[in-house]
């Protein structure tokens, strides 16, 4: 027996009921963290393969004039401009929309709303939301923006995309306000209504603070979802070549990733590297993004 | 009027709060039933009795700190000044700043200790010198030395008995008349429990203090009278509770009238 030899006397070794097996124990132990090491390095290693792969391809086209140009025909003239202000475009809609409907949604169902079976069912729903594939939002969004709000949007424009997405992101920052709100203790609230606030005092003051830091993470999270979609935007017919920058709401557009995915869908190899550059541009703009999020996150958390 | 309370029916005419009748249900299930008594001006009032017996359940009806629990329900009468506490006359929130609640886990806003006073304060519309009220509540709540000069630090920094005298200043700051303490030092070591308990003391020359309690020797130490409650088996398998006897903490203590009183304040169950 690997038995602990160094403890005299322990009652248990003269009945023997209890089976320490401490070096056992250890392997096990010993086995899963390798385990667990492994699935890290294995994530890595693609994720690591995959950048290098298009830093490969992409850094040789990427310059000044391919992100200042306009697409074209010839490969090594083509640039990501009108993609890249159509994103901006996209996502500064998107966020103006997003933020204040998702984050007042979420304060109502987990701060106002009575536990009844109609919060129940938009729970249900709004969960089931966050899961639907981004396709079928383009359907809606092509049905209810494109054609019947035809009129305010102005068809296949910048705004039906950006509200597309909207749909899209929604539930995700539903889910996430009401996650962070959940997370501050009961027991703040209960403090606020004790000294006499109402109910919009207690979230404003005391609980809202408290959780923004996690607001605004599950926002930008979803923002960053929402940069990355594709199909969605090309199912209401976001244009795959425009040779000039929206300038209303009710321009047409395009976006990086459909600009990346038409450069993919081209024969010519000089193509592929040209839709490299414009992953790496794409990548950058999430990065500095999910870098925002956590800056915003480190610095509303330092108060106390 | 005021100073002798052997005499039960002498509480009604100085009751701050009434209980008539009293029965509370959370959903279907009655949770402690038919509790009646008076809770007379400027005196603590021990509520003790084993767990389950509806003691904190009464103490959070009396600020209808209960209207925020899905599905709680009172019937029966509670009345403050007279005034049906549970009528639609009377707002909940006012009555919450009239009727303030020191909780039993020390709950300070994690902001500073300034702002720990100065909140309840301010929503509530408070117009004099926010300065001055700061230091007199923490006056009051004989922390001020404590504190005095990390005010703008924050509440989360001090230890959990100045944590909970905070909780006491900032229950003050907005002037009640009533404080209700849920069962205020069972998270505090003995020498923040009697640093409390001195407050308590101190407290009831200007305001009525409902106290909660598991500390039958805290009871006998700091309050004038003492609710004793119990709860009985349902056949279900929950338990309601009810008042057994409400006296003078001395008659409580030393000559319960109720057999399971006696049981209890010796010791011999719960």
């Amino acid at each position: 027996m690997n038995r602990d030899p160094f403890i005299e006397g322990d009652p248990a070794s003269a009945t023997s009921q209890f089976k320490v097996n401490l070096s056992g124990r250890y392997k096990i132990d010993r086995i899963f963290e390798i385990a667990t090491w492994a699935a890290v390095c294995i994530s890595l290693l693609v994720l690591a393969a995959l950048v290098v792969d298009v830093l490969v391809d992409g850094l040789p086209r990427l310059n000044w004039s391919f992100l200042t140009s306009f697409p074209s025909r010839k490969p090594e003239e083509a640039g990501i401009l009108p993609a890249f202000a159509g994103t901006l475009w996209v996502m500064v809609i998107i966020a103006v929309l997003s933020f204040p409907l998702g984050v007042g949604a979420g304060i109502f169902l987990e701060e106002f709303s009575q536990d009844n079976w109609l919060a129940r069912t938009i729970e249900i729903n709004i969960n089931n939301l966050a899961g639907v594939p981004s396709i079928i939002y383009g359907l809606l969004g092509l049905q209810v923006f494109v054609r019947i709000f035809e009129p305010v949007t102005g068809g296949r424009s910048v705004l039906s995309g950006a509200l597309t997405l909207v749909l899209l992101v929604l539930p995700i920052i539903i889910v996430a306000t009401r996650e962070a709100l959940r997370s501050i203790p009961d027991s703040l609230r209960l403090a606020g209504f004790a000294l006499g606030a109402t109910r919009w005092q207690v979230v404003r003051e005391q609980i809202l603070p408290l959780a923004l830091p996690g607001i605004l993470t599950g926002t930008i999270l979803a923002l960053s979802r929402a940069i990355g979609e594709t199909a969605p935007l090309i199912t209401i017919g976001a244009l795959t070549f425009i040779p000039y920058l929206p300038d209303n709401l009710q321009s047409p557009f395009t976006t990086l990733p459909i600009q990346v995915y038409n450069w993919v869908s081209r024969p010519q190899k000089e193509f592929h590297d040209t839709a490299a550059a414009g992953i790496i541009v794409l990548m950058v703009v999430l990065l500095l993004m999910n870098a925002t999020a956590v800056f915003l996150r480190n610095k509303f958390q330092k108060r106390f | 009027m005021i100073s002798d309370f052997s005499d039960p029916a002498q509480l009604t005419n100085t009751a701050v709060l009434k209980a008539e009748n009293v029965n509370v249900y959370y959903g279907s299930n009655l949770a402690v039933r038919d509790v009646s008594l008076d809770i007379p001006r400027n005196k603590v009032v021990a509520f003790i009795g084993p767990s389950g017996c509806g003691k904190s359940t009464i103490l959070r009806c009396f600020n209808r700190m209960n209207d925020l629990i899905p599905g709680a329900r009172v019937d029966g009468t509670i009345t403050f000044h007279d005034r049906n506490l549970y009528s639609k006359a009377l707002d909940p929130v006012e009555i919450r700043r009239r009727i303030g609640m020191v909780f039993q886990k020390p709950n300070p806003f994690p902001k500073s200790i300034y702002e720990n006073i100065a909140f309840g304060a301010r929503i509530n519309g408070y117009q004099g010198d926010m300065d001055e009220l700061v230091e007199s509540s923490l006056r009051k709540a004989a922390i001020w030395e404590e504190v005095k000069d990390k005010l703008k630090e924050s509440g989360l920094a001090l230890s959990g008995g100045q944590q909970q005298r905070l909780c006491i200043a900032r229950a003050i700051a907005i002037s009640p008349e009533v404080i209700l303490m849920d069962e205020p030092c069972s998270a505090l070591d003995p020498i923040s429990t009697l640093r409390v308990e001195e407050l308590i003391h101190e407290l009831k020359q200007q305001y009525t203090i409902v106290i909660v309690t598991h500390n039958m020797q805290q009871a006998s130490r700091v309050s004038d009278l003492t609710a004793f409650y119990n709860a009985e088996a349902t056949e279900k398998g929950n338990k309601i509770g009810y008042l057994v006897e409400y006296d003078n903490t001395q008659s409580i203590f030393h000559n319960p009238q109720q057999q399971a009183t006696q049981d209890y304040v010796s010791g011999r169950f719960g």
